[in-house]
């Protein structure tokens, strides 16, 4: 609170909930495209490798409208591309996705001609080129957004600059494993990898929780702690348990999925809510 | 020529002139009527309808500890007058400070955001799509996105008005010379020549609001004040939302490392210890489950 009756100093950001939405989608996409290339040079089933790159497909293509959809002049999206700025996070945001969400479609489509047409339509190394340059973006895709709100002047954001781009990686790496998981794959490496995440989680949210830095009190109290701290739960050391008790219950990693897809949504939800508590306090 | 105002708050009689010409000149919608019972202002701060904005900020003197400086005591004899419950208004015109590293214009992904060759920040209202990312990156919280508009708007420096040699219009309104507009330099030296001319006449509080020795660098709104800037809702150590860049990348490609690795170490790893669950490469796989 300003000496000026009060009032903030700062104004509050004007994003709506499509922002958290795409942090969701944008992030879970830009890992599930990692997923797909990791699998398939290590040999992963076919299966997993098709259904990540759609995730990744899918989620490139809904993105896009979510961001379009919070601007205050939808209209003039276009304007986004007229020019590269590095010292711009939403620029840089900007450029990734568009290279993400065609690359990610083709890379998909590759599939499924390669599919369709029994691997006599050559596409595939088209596809697996695609599906390269996807998960390269996608790296930067599911981190950046973490940078996008670090480097703002809201303090809750600007303090946590270094650690959110992995707390948000993270959170999308666990949220795409989920959803594979969901659609029925049952892959040892996705439940290690998903354990990897929420045990990363965890550490974020032991690191926030042992810190009493005056910026994280939006992280802590009233509704936006209640869903920061919702999600960093979900997201962390409860899929970190049930993951781990996986092998015997196959009903625990399916509620350790569950669990990390509510998490993430809850943990992109919650931050952009403390960004505006964070505001209203300055 | 490079531009500046300055904003003498020890000259501001808090007629709100300059809000008036800045909203007539710059044709600046309605900003509300609302009562909000913070002195005799009910603007309370700049914003996406308000580019200049005049503060009454309040000042009560209990007794003796802390009487207003250069009123009450004439020299070394008793205090004349002023003694208990004192009260003395400061006013100060708000406006964007136009900083020499403006978080806005970095963090601008359209481009919309510019610098004039007058040094101010200049949002091009045909560019801008109303991202609201400058609404996050000014560290004054100047800029705001119109709700019924939807782009973001703050003060142009009247762009318009000094391409045709004019000053702004809110200093031009300025009737007691409080907010005076002219070359950077030579305001930068006539402000801190009017800080010593104040200190000269008691009034010890004086201060240059002008915050270069921070990531800003400096603005194009100098100010003197009375006092810390807290009192005036204006932030003594701004910083320029870009110096959090090597950071954010820094922790991204850390985000990114542990992302590539995992994932490769948890597909690598499985398949090497439980050779049956990943059958061989995708293709052939894909041959064999063609095949069954």
């Amino acid at each position: 609170m300003s000496d000026y009756y009060g009032l903030p100093t700062l104004k509050q950001p004007v994003w709506t909930w499509e922002v958290p939405a795409y942090f969701f989608v944008g992030g879970a996409a830009g890992a599930a495209a990692t997923i797909a290339a990791a699998a398939r040079m290590a040999g992963g089933r076919p299966e997993l490798v098709r259904d990540a790159r759609w995730i990744a497909a899918v989620g490139g293509a809904i993105s896009p409208p979510l961001l379009i959809g919070d601007l205050g002049r939808p209209e003039r999206f276009l304007n986004m591309l007229r020019v590269f700025k590095l010292q711009s996070p939403m620029s840089v945001g900007a450029w990734t996705l568009v290279a993400f969400s065609n690359a990610a479609g083709a890379a998909a489509f590759a599939d499924w001609i390669d599919r369709a047409t029994g691997g006599r339509v050559p596409v595939r190394v088209i596809g697996n080129a695609a599906e390269t340059v996807a998960a390269a973006t996608g790296l930067v895709l599911s981190t950046y957004t973490g940078v996008l709100i670090g480097a703002t002047a809201i303090p809750v954001w600007s303090d946590n600059v270094r650690v959110l781009p992995v707390h948000f990686g993270a959170s999308a790496v666990g949220a795409a494993v989920s959803i594979l998981e969901l659609l029925g794959h049952r892959d040892p490496a996705l439940n290690l990898l998903g354990a990897g995440a929420a045990a990363v989680e965890t550490l974020v949210g032991a690191s926030l929780e042992l810190s009493s830095r005056e910026a994280l009190v939006p992280l802590k109290q009233d509704w936006t702690g209640a869903v920061v701290r919702a999600g960093g739960v979900l997201s962390g050391p409860l899929p970190l348990a049930l993951r781990l008790m996986a092998g015997r219950s196959p009903s625990a990693r399916k509620a350790a999925a569950v669990s990390t897809i509510v998490g993430s949504l809850l943990t992109r939800v919650g931050w952009l809510a403390a960004g505006r508590e964070s505001a209203a306090r300055t | 020529m490079v531009t500046a105002f300055l904003t003498d708050t020890t000259l501001c009689i808090g007629c709100k002139a300059c809000e008036v010409a800045c909203k007539e000149w710059n044709q600046v919608p309605s900003d509300g009527c609302t009562f909000t019972g913070f002195s005799y202002d009910n603007t309370a701060g700049l914003g996406h309808s308000t580019w200049r904005h005049v503060k009454f900020v309040e000042r009560m003197f209990d007794g003796a500890s802390a009487e207003p400086a250069g009123l009450s005591r004439a020299s070394g004899s008793e205090p004349r007058g002023y003694r208990s419950n004192a009260f003395r208004w400061d006013f100060s015109s708000d406006v964007c400070k136009h900083c020499e590293h403006a978080g806005c214009l970095e963090a601008c992904p359209t481009g919309s955001i510019v610098r004039t060759e007058f040094g101010g920040v200049y949002i091009q209202p045909d560019v801008c799509n109303g991202c609201g990312y400058c609404v996050v990156t000014c560290p004054f919280g100047v800029v705001d996105r119109r709700p019924d508009d939807g782009r973001a708007f703050k003060c142009t420096f009247c762009y318009d008005r000094q391409k045709a040699g004019l000053q702004p219009a809110c200093a031009t309104a300025c009737p007691t010379e409080s907010i005076v507009f002219g070359e950077i330099d030579e305001l930068r030296v006539r402000a801190y020549a009017r800080i010593e001319e104040l200190r000269a006449r008691g009034i010890e509080d004086a201060v240059v609001y002008d915050p270069q020795d921070t990531s800003v660098g400096g603005t194009h709104a100098i100010f003197v004040l009375r006092g810390r800037p807290e009192e005036y809702n204006l932030p003594s150590k701004p910083e320029v939302p870009t110096v959090h860049l090597r950071d954010g990348w820094t922790g991204a490609a850390v985000g990114a490392g542990l992302i590539l690795f995992g994932t490769l170490a948890a597909f690598i790893g499985t398949s090497l210890t439980n050779p049956g669950t990943n059958p061989g490469n995708s293709s052939r796989a894909l041959r064999a489950s063609r095949e069954r």
